[in-house]
């Protein structure tokens, strides 16, 4: 192993733990380390004023009442809990749902099972930019809509969804709204109510919190929302998550909203100032393109196709320095270009070229430097070892080639 | 997924990349692949007097183990007759790479390149092309 630090610009799919956080969490794991719904002692006492206390922390970032918030295990759960609750306790209502082919699978795949029992799904295509079309939202809404569901910012490219323009399409038709805020919520204002999101679920280790808590948030009134419990047990959680709570993990989630709430401004301004350099400098690089919309974007994030170049083995010239992402192919289980850049329009070629930065409070401008001379020399490497960029070089129209695909 | 120091070598050191003239009539060309499927290789051989490979060069767009698929078949290649080049397996490229289930494909690909070279090679020059290649693209 080398000791040099590796240059973590991979911070949509993780980030690390404040160590602000992380201090927070110790007690809750030794001497404090009761359980909340233990009522005769003051060990669980204890842990129940704790998690009070993060619930109200939790609330405050997101412009919520602490009631207002259910913990859970992560953003999946919460997407599940949230979209199976209320397609549930909806079901005298209706049975259509309405959210986007780019979203994370936990929604996607969550939908994709309420179909087989019974739900009517409509899954829109995004515009070219990654942005929700409100014509055809208004389009595809049914008088047995019963959910939206659409997520505040894009894991893969950043991309901001109007929510402002969602939320008072659902309120007019008198539509649930349900957003995956997981990518937004600490980076950027993610004000529920005052926006009128009725339901968003969101995650602590993308904010610098510890893994495996989450929590959903539940409009209490309003409207007054209400999902059925997907976790049966010992009602916990209102009922509607049942399961002793994660107090440690809870601890370190309120710490980390309360951090996020203080500095988010400032990680944001310092951010993107950093993100618009890489950016910059990269797309210097002849033939590269920016997916997603610009002007609607986290601040943190960009996601880059490097024309004739398969994004796979670009980051293998860099990945003893570099942890990035790719929407290529073979980087995951599957062998398919990544669905969110295909959904926008992009090739697949261009899909497969594409590498995903996404900045973190703990990234410097030295590793940003950096990662612009490791990126550009991998960039220029691999096109001397492509065949596609030699072909484009010598002005072969590459659309006209009979590939033999296989 | 670790992959082996082998296969690294051949990435970080790709044996053999460049062109060949393709209109030459000693030079077989396999093009295969496809942009969309996020693999392209071109793979090329000269062929002596004597019917040996007397060089071998690849371009490839792809993954690392689709790089170094292709530096290695290069490398294989030179020295050796058609119909011994023709034998060469994909998975003797992926024992001796260790390549990982999922990027067999790779290997696939690698030797389809090859296959393709010759075929080109022979129906240039007349040749009759080896029965095993027929089939190939």
């Amino acid at each position: 192993m080398n000791n040099r630090r590796l240059i973590y610009l991979d911070n949509n799919s993780t980030t690390p733990c404040d160590p602000r956080v992380v201090d927070a969490m110790i007690p809750y794991f030794y001497e404090k380390h009761g359980n909340a719904a233990s009522r005769s002692h003051q060990f669980g006492w204890e842990a129940e004023d704790a998690v009070d206390y993060a619930r109200e922390q939790v609330a405050q970032l997101i412009g919520a009442e602490d009631k207002e918030i259910i913990f859970t295990s992560g953003a999946t759960e919460s997407n599940n809990l949230a979209i199976k609750g209320v397609f549930e306790m909806y079901a005298k209502k209706g049975n259509h749902i309405i959210t986007a082919e780019t979203e994370h699978k936990a929604v996607l795949d969550t939908c994709k099972h309420l179909e087989k029992v019974g739900a009517e799904v409509t899954y829109l295509k995004v515009q070219e930019d990654g942005m929700v079309s409100l014509t055809d939202l208004e389009a595809a809404m049914r008088p047995t809509t019963i959910l939206v569901s659409f997520m505040w910012a894009n894991n893969e490219t950043g991309v901001i969804q109007d929510m402002k323009g969602i939320a008072d399409i659902c309120e007019k038709h008198g539509v649930l709204f349900h957003s995956d805020a997981t990518q937004a919520v600490g980076k950027i204002p993610t004000l529920a109510r005052e926006i009128g999101v009725h339901l968003m679920s969101f995650t602590a280790h993308k904010m610098y919190g510890p893994k495996g808590v989450g929590a959903l948030y539940v409009s209490r009134k309003n409207p007054r929302v209400k999902v059925t419990a997907q976790m049966d047990g010992g009602g916990h959680e209102r009922g509607m998550r049942s399961g002793t709570l994660n107090v440690p993990g809870i601890v370190g989630f309120g710490k980390a909203a309360e951090i996020a709430r203080l500095e988010m401004a400032q990680d944001a301004e310092r951010l993107s100032k950093m993100r618009d350099r890489l950016q910059a400098e990269l797309t210097q690089l002849e033939e590269t393109k920016v997916n997603g919309n610009e002007n609607s974007r986290m601040p943190h994030v960009t996601n880059i196709s490097f024309k004739h170049v398969e994004g796979e083995g670009l980051m293998m010239t860099f990945n003893q320095s570099i942890a990035v992402s790719s929407g290529s192919a073979c980087t995951s289980a599957s062998l398919e270009p990544s669905y969110v850049l295909v959904g926008m329009g992009l090739g697949d070629d261009l899909a497969h070229s594409s590498i995903r930065f996404s900045l973190g409070r703990f990234t410097s401008d030295e590793e940003i430097d950096e990662a612009i001379k490791l990126v550009a020399n991998g960039v220029n490497h691999m096109r001397e070892l492509s065949p596609i960029w030699e072909m484009y070089k010598d002005g072969v129209d590459l659309t006209k080639i009979e590939w033999a695909a296989h | 997924m670790a992959y082996s120091e082998k296969l690294l070598d051949h990435f970080k050191n790709p044996r053999n990349v460049g062109s060949l003239n393709k209109d030459s009539k000693t030079v077989g060309t396999g093009l295969v692949g496809a942009p969309e499927c996020g693999d392209v290789m071109r793979l090329q051989i000269e062929v002596d007097e004597a019917g040996l490979i007397s060089d071998a060069k690849f371009k490839t767009f792809g993954c690392g183990s689709a790089i170094a698929s292709s530096s290695l078949a290069t490398e294989w290649l030179k020295g050796k007759s058609l119909d011994e080049a023709a034998k060469i397996d994909n998975m003797d490229i992926v024992e001796e790479l260790a390549l990982p289930p999922v990027k067999i494909h790779c290997s696939v690909l690698a030797e389809d390149a090859i296959k393709a070279a010759i075929k080109d090679y022979q129906e240039k020059n007349g040749i009759p092309v080896s029965a095993e290649l027929v089939s190939a693209h």
